[in-house]
This record gives C-alpha cells, structure tokens and sequence, in this order.
C-alpha cells in the first residue's frame, strides 16, 4: 500500500486541507472529522459497534491493556508475545502467567491451577478480574493463535480476551478481516480487538475495536489516547483511501495468500539444509533460522547477518529480526524474518529464494 | 546569592499557603529573582531579565464553595443513578464474569463526567490555526449522545498548541512536506534500526541536535512514546529518579516502566529539591544503603497545566552539588520561549550543554508530529542500540519530518528571511499583553508571565463549563481542565496564545472574557490593580 498512487493523492488533498500536525490532543480540538470518519469505518470494516483509533502502533496495545488490568488482576499470555504488548503488560503492574507458545494444554493447566487459588479464596476471586492476551499472527514465530480452542477456555473460566491483530489484520482471511474470519467467528465474541495501522495499511497508528462498553472506556484512561497529540490528519485519510481499496478489490487478498504458500513451499524445498523456516504457511512473516543452533545466540545472529549482507550485494534485501536482548521476556533464537507482499510476481519470489540459497551455501562453505 | 533571596520568599511563602488569609495583606505569594546564579569572583553580569512566577493562594470561600459544590454534584448523580437507569452501553453474553469497571470510576465518568462532556472532544473540520472551524453539535439528552446540526462556526483558537502559528496549510512548509510525500511515501513500515532510516531522518537529527545546540540528537514517531520508551532505557533499578510532583502522564509511565525508585519534590521548589537530594546522597538505597547507581532529576521546561518555568540555573546548581544528572522535557518549551526559540536553556541564557539530555517533541511550535531526544554523542549512541522505540517502533513519515525541517529552518533564519525572529517576538508580545490585561481585570492567572500558556483560574467545575459554553457562543474556542487533570479545587481555563493571533483578535476574546468574569463572578484577585493601559509591546518596563 506504501506505493499506492491512490493513498498519496488523498493524503496530499488532505494536507491542503489541514496542514500536517493536529496541535492537540484528542480531548482539546485535536480530534478532526478525518479521525472520526476513520473510527466509523473501522467499526464497520470490523463488524463491531465502536473502534478508537491512536497515533502510534506500539502505543496501542500499550496503553490498551493498562486502561482494564490493574495490579489486583491477572493476565495469562503467551510467552512468545511481542515487545508492545510485554510493556503493556509491565505498566498494568497486574500478575502475568506465560503459557508455552500456542500450548493450549498449558494454558489450561495455568487456568485450572487459578480455579484452584479461586475456590480456596472466593472474596479475592470475586474482585480479581482474568484476562487472556494473544497475537493473531505472532512476530516473533509467524505462527496463528487457534482461536477455537482460545475461545473455548475463555468461556469456560471466564476470561476477557483481547487479540492483537497487527499482523493479520489485512492479511489473513478471505476478505482481509483477519483472524475472525480466517477461522469463520463472529469478532464480537472478542472482547477486544486491536491493530495496527502500520504493517498492512501503509499509514502510521493504530487502533481498537470492540463493543461499546470496552472502547468507550478507553477514551478516558487511554494514557496513549488522552494525553498525546492526535495523529496528523493526512495520515489518517491515507488510512481511509486503503480500507476503501480493501473493500472493493479483494482478489489482494488472494494474491496475498497465494504469494505466501508459494514463498513457504520454495523456502521449504530449497533452502540449504542448515537454514529451516518457520511459521504457517499462510502467515505474512516468517522466520528463517539455523536447524543446528549452536546455543551461542551471538555468534548464531552474526552468521545470519553474513548471509544478510550478501543477499544485499546481490540486490536482495532482507534483514535479521531486531531484539533488546536484555530487555525481552522471552528472546526468540535469531531469526531472518521474511516478510510476504501482494506485489511481489512469482519471478522476483524465485530470484529471491535463489539469491538467498546461494548466499547461504557460501556462507556455510566459509564457515566450514 | 541569588538562591538565598529565593529560599528566603519561599518559606515566606509556606507560611501564607494555608490559605489564612489573616496574615499576610493579601495571601499572594510573589517570587522575584534573577535568572541567573551568580558565581564567585565572575565580572558583574548584564541585567537579566526577572523570573516574575505568581501562584495566588485560591479565597476561603471559594474553596469552601467549590468542595460544597462539587459534593452536590457527586450526590446528585446518586440521586439519579437511582432514579434513572443510564442511558449507557451494557456488557452482552458475559454473565457471570468479575465486573470490567470500579464503581466509582463508572459513577464519575456517567454523573459527572457526562454532564459537562460537551466541552471536550469537540470536533473540528478544518487546520487548527489562529482561528478553526467548529462542527457544530448538540445534546437532546444531557449528554448522553450527541447530534450533528450539520453546520459549522469559525472560532478564535486559543485552545490548540499551536505557539509559533506553524499549522497552516498553505505556505512554504507544507509544499515542502507535499513534495516528499510524492517522494518518500507516507510511512516506513519498518523500525528505524531494519529498514525505517531514511535520509531524511538523519538530516532532521542534524538539524535538531544544531537546534537545541546538543551534539547528537535521536528522533522518534511520537513524542508520548519518546518518554515512555527510552526512559527505562536512561534509568533503571538501583537508580534514583527525583521527579517534579506536576510531572506529565509520559514521563510518569517511562519513569514507572524502567523500575528506578522515584522521589517528587514540590513542584518548582528548589528548597524540596535540595531536601530530597541531601537526603537521597545520605542515606543511599532504601535497605542495602549502598549508594545509588546513578540520580536523575527529571523536569519540565513549560509546565503546561500550571504555565510555570522551570528554574534551571538554581537546579543546574544543585546538580552539579549533588553530583545528579538532569532531563528536561521541553514539549511546551521549544520553539516557544526564549529570544531565539531554543528553549529554557535559550531563556537563561545557559550553556546548553550543562543540561545532560534534552528532550522535546514537534508537536506543539513546529506543526508536525514527533518527539526527538538531544544529548552528547556517546549517549546519543547508547540511545541508536537500545532504546525500545528505535528498536520495536516505526520511524516517522517523511512528511512530517519535512514539516519540521522547513520550520526549524525558519525559525533558525536559515531561509535567508526574518519570519522565525518575527514570530518569536510575536508569540512573546502575545503572552504578556494577555496575561497582564487578565491580571488588570483581577481575574488570577498562574504561572511565569513569559510563558506562551496562560491558565485563568476559575476553581469550581460548573464555572469551568460555563465559560467554555459562554465563549463559544462568542465563537471564542477554549480549553477547560478540571479534576483528575488537575487538583480537585483548581479548576482552570487554559489559554494557549499563539505566534498567529493578531492584538485585534486578542483584545476581542478579553472583550468576551471580561463579561463572562462579570456574570460568573471570576475576579478573585486581591491583588491590586493598576489602571494604567497595558501596552502591547515586550519592554519590560511595564508592570501591573
């Protein structure tokens, strides 16, 4: 969407219109008819009654999840979540309970031992509220939560469930409605959804859907909401010329799905046996790693990084995925993260996945 | 010594806080010292311009009234709560689960909150500059949901943050910014240390970093998550952060994120600082006393709620005693305050290289959106490797990035004309002739009389929303700050002048605020009250 000449000319138009800051926060005439045209239509994209949107991606889940947990409460997450959601859960200063990625026999043994602590303390319990967070599509792993069975548990102990669906948020599903509809749900069993409207929109923020009981309360304990300035107008009117593309050509949606099997089964077949990719094949990103890590995550990333900066020379570029190594809860093994495009013809996806066997076969052969 | 005149009107002062109002001739409280510490042996320094801050004391029987009124408010809501069953969204298919909501929160927001709501989040249709246009909206139900009439009003704009008028859309800076959207793209898609670097990100790190004349600079997508992602990654445990007690939500989030303990002192009082830090130096880490790793004193440069200046020389002092490091957080400053616009360390004329790490944000004197940290190579550098939002977050769109290049060039002088100087001096003049003919009319404002912000006091929440429907009515658009915000008994209209308004423009909204003062009874002011005519210039010869 980054290229798309249609977003430009309404964020140009924009930008005659409004300028480009909106010099205030939402609460003091910093919140324009673009920015409420914007909530409308992601509300109705969503199928859901209210959607708030926010300035910045990483702000979103951020300030999300704080506005409800609080330090009485607990959160069962799984373990393999990305940074956002992590400080999120750290200023919600609530208990969190890691459950093995997309494990769903750990997670009910987690919920099954907080039943127990319920019946031994039922006043507490009474008070504590529960709340499960998962990733539609994780970015640190490029696997899909299963929804079902989420649904299932969240049922059945009395969760509230909030998604993060930065990634598959316009990119999975037949229509691009994301994990919902990827696995035919209806989204308002979901307390929450949130996004991102920087990885599949192409513009810069984020936003959250879901009844009006749950968003409503954002727009007044929302820290990313209330007290930051709203996002630039022109930005958001980029956000609504690509939902408005979304709607009315689909058939994206299918190259998208089809670009990724494709990338999946060629990395697959072709790749050097040292390297292994990693992640559903339908998913956007996927993760390419050593099949032999050598437990040294250092040396292992530095090799990675070699075959990285060779795909550049030969006009590919990639990139190893970045992490604060000492800041991250639970750090994924290095990784080169591929991430899939709509516009990427099956020529450049051979050239591509060519190019980075070479350039690892030789890197190997140095190593060796 | 400069600091001893000040300790010395300080404990003055605590005496008079009480609000007895017996004791003293009128319960103000003035501070008056020069800008600047006076070292020892150094040559007698150039007159500074006076640091003129007024905190009056609220009257007896306004706060009696207020916390009477704001009670009667509270049990009126019960009353109807009871009554009435609210108008309000319920929770569906979750029977059985533990309550989402406190009760009192969801009490404030629907009895309280609700009745006043129509002044906030009101919606605008077009650029937010010295005048912007309102959609009209109405309430048939109290505030419960609200109805577009489908017209619009122009309105005055004291309300936006929009201090050296760069929100326009037309003109130099926005051709600029159109261009490199033709250019660049509207986004990155990528964090800055993978794909989200663009030149034009490292050019604007040039130009900041010359800016606020700090080495190096670091550039960030938003300027709330500029505090909240790299505070932990200055501080952490074992670190003690010293902390004003009126500090914005942004640095109270970082500050909560890195772990380190935190101590507030009061606000802009340098006696409770040094307390703090005397005491901080003693007595070490709460249970090992072991010395602390590092201590942060962390400041703003414009208070935006209270409009009060930070004293930097008397903090830059007892830094260098106490042997702490200090950030200043100059989102209201930058741009607007100083004579060439460079901030606090511009007001005082200091060495900005005294102050270890100055941070600020775009949003407010250069019209875009953003926030940036400046500091010395090496800390800038830590900053490149491990700050969060360099790492996890997405870059800034060029477009905004080329709005703050072609401001920051005007204000610099850098377009070879004298527009930055001009709207410097404008912004200045704005601010003083504002604030003195409120003072003139016995109406108390706060804070610093340089500062571009302007807070009328009005103390009771039903006042609060009586001036911001009254003046819209006059098409006057206002601000209005009432609990949690603020304390409970100090409700505020907060003005925000701007580079872009004419004196015609200004002296129309006082025409307008001195009515509003007469119906509702705004001039607490005991102070007294010249009758001379305010002129509208920046000599500092004229005092109320």
């Amino acid at each position: 969407m980054i290229e798309n000449p249609e977003i430009e000319k309404s964020a140009l138009e924009c930008l005659s219109h409004y300028g480009v800051g909106s010099c205030g926060p939402r609460g003091f005439y910093g919140t324009t008819e673009v920015h409420l045209d914007l909530e409308d239509k992601l509300a109705e994209y969503m199928k859901c009654e209210e959607a708030v949107v926010y300035s910045y991606g990483f702000s979103t889940i951020a300030s999300a999840i704080p506005a409800y947990a609080k330090r009485s409460d607990v959160i069962f997450v799984d373990e393999m979540v990305n940074f956002a959601i992590q400080k999120g859960l750290d200023a919600s200063r609530s208990q969190i309970n890691y459950f093995k990625h997309n494990d769903m026999e750990d997670l009910e043994r987690l919920l099954m031992e907080q039943a127990d602590l319920d019946r031994k303390n039922p006043k507490k319990a009474k008070r504590t509220r529960r709340f499960l967070v998962a990733e539609g599509i994780y970015m640190n792993t490029g696997l899909m939560a299963p929804l079902p069975k989420l649904l299932e548990l969240r049922e059945k102990y009395k969760l509230r469930f909030f998604l993060d669906e930065a990634i598959s948020f316009g990119t999975i599903g037949k229509t691009g409605h994301g994990l919902t509809e990827h696995f035919n749900i209806d989204p308002s069993e979901i307390d929450m959804i949130s996004g991102s409207l920087e990885n599949s929109i192409g513009s810069i923020g984020g936003f959250c859907v879901g009844s009006h009981f749950i968003i409503e309360h954002q727009r007044l304990s929302g820290l990313g909401y209330c007290f930051s300035a709203s996002a630039p107008p022109l930005l958001m009117a980029a956000a609504i010329t690509a939902l408005d593309i979304m709607q009315r050509d689909p058939s994206i949606f299918q190259t998208l799905r089809d670009n990724s099997t494709f990338i999946h089964s060629q990395l697959s077949s072709q790749l050097p046996s040292d390297l292994r990719v990693h992640g559903h094949p339908e998913s956007v990103i996927k993760h390419i790693r050593l099949a032999n890590p050598s437990g040294d995550k250092v040396a292992d990333e530095q090799l990675l990084n070699e075959i990285v900066d060779k795909c550049e020379e030969a006009g590919l570029a990639l990139t190893t995925a970045a992490y604060l190594s000492d800041r991250e809860v639970n750090l994924p093994e290095p990784s080169i993260r591929v991430t899939v495009n709509a516009l990427l013809s099956k020529n450049e996806i051979e050239f591509a996945v060519k190019t980075l066997k070479n350039c690892a076969e030789s890197v190997f052969k140095i190593q060796l | 010594m400069a600091l001893d005149k000040t300790e010395y009107s300080m404990s003055a002062a605590e005496k008079m806080s009480n609000g007895a109002v017996g004791r003293n001739k009128n319960g103000v409280r003035v501070d008056r010292s020069d800008g600047h510490v006076h070292q020892n042996g150094s040559a007698k320094k150039e007159k500074r311009r006076p640091f003129i801050e007024s905190f009056e004391n609220i009257p007896l029987l306004t706060a009696a009234t207020t916390f009477i009124g704001f009670h009667l408010i509270l049990l009126m809501g019960y009353v109807t709560s009871i009554i009435f069953t609210p108008k309000v969204a319920r929770e569906k298919n979750r029977q059985g689960y533990v309550p989402l909501y406190d009760r009192f929160e969801s009490f404030y927001s629907r009895y309280v909150y609700r009745r006043l709501r129509d002044c906030w989040n009101i919606p605008i249709c077009g650029c937010p500059g010295s005048e912007v246009t309102i959609k009209d909206r109405v309430t048939h139900d109290c505030g419960w949901t609200f109805e577009y009439t489908g017209t619009q009003s122009t309105a005055l704009n004291l309300g936006s943050y929009n201090y050296l008028g760069f929100a326009q859309a037309e003109g130099s800076c926005s051709e600029d910014s159109a261009v490199k959207i033709k250019e660049l793209g509207c986004a990155t898609a990528s964090p800055r240390i993978e794909f989200g670097t663009q030149k034009i990100h490292q050019e604007l790190e040039a130009l900041t970093a010359e800016f606020v004349g700090m080495e190096d600079a670091i550039t960030f997508g938003m300027g709330f998550a500029t505090n909240a992602l790299n505070l932990p990654s200055i501080v952490s445990k074992g670190c003690l952060v010293v902390s004003d007690e009126k500090n914005h939500a942004s640095l109270i989030l970082g500050l909560r994120l890195s772990g380190a303990n935190v101590e507030v002192f009061k606000h802009n009082n340098m006696e409770s600082l040094r307390q703090v830090l005397h005491n901080a130096v003693i007595k070490g880490q709460p249970r090992s006393h072991r010395p602390w790793k590092k201590i942060l004193i962390v400041v703003e440069g414009v208070y935006s709620m209270e409009g009060s200046i930070v004293r930097l020389p008397e903090i830059l002092e007892l830094k260098r005693k106490y042997k702490a490091y200090l950030y200043v957080d100059e989102a209201h400053s930058i741009g607007a305050i100083g004579r060439n616009g460079r901030g606090v360390v511009d007001y005082f004329g200091v060495d900005p290289k005294e102050v270890d790490i100055l941070m600020g944000t775009y949003t407010k004197s250069f019209g875009s959106a953003g926030g940036y940290i400046a500091g010395s190579k090496a800390f800038i550098d830590h900053m490149r490797v491990n700050s969060h939002g360099n790492c996890y977050a997405t870059s800034m769109s060029s477009s905004c990035a080329q709005q703050i290049i072609s401001s920051m060039k005007i204000i610099m002088g850098k377009d070879g004309t004298n527009e930055g100087k001009k709207r410097i001096d404008q912004l200045a003049r704005n601010s003083r002739y504002f604030r003195r003919r409120l003072n003139q009319m016995g109406i108390i404002t706060i804070g610093n009389n340089d500062s571009p912000v302007v807070p009328m006091m009005v103390y009771m929440h039903s006042k609060i929303a009586s001036v911001v429907r009254r003046l819209k009515t006059n098409n006057i658009a206002v601000v209005g700050v009432g609990f949690p915000a603020t304390p409970l008994m100090e409700g505020r209209i907060r003005f925000c002048l701007s580079a872009a308004h004419t004196k015609e423009q200004l002296d129309n909204a006082l025409v307008h605020v001195e009515e509003a003062a007469d119906f509702l009874g705004l001039r607490y002011s005991r102070k007294r009250r010249s009758k001379e005519p305010v002129h509208y210039s920046d000599s500092e010869s004229e005092m109320e």
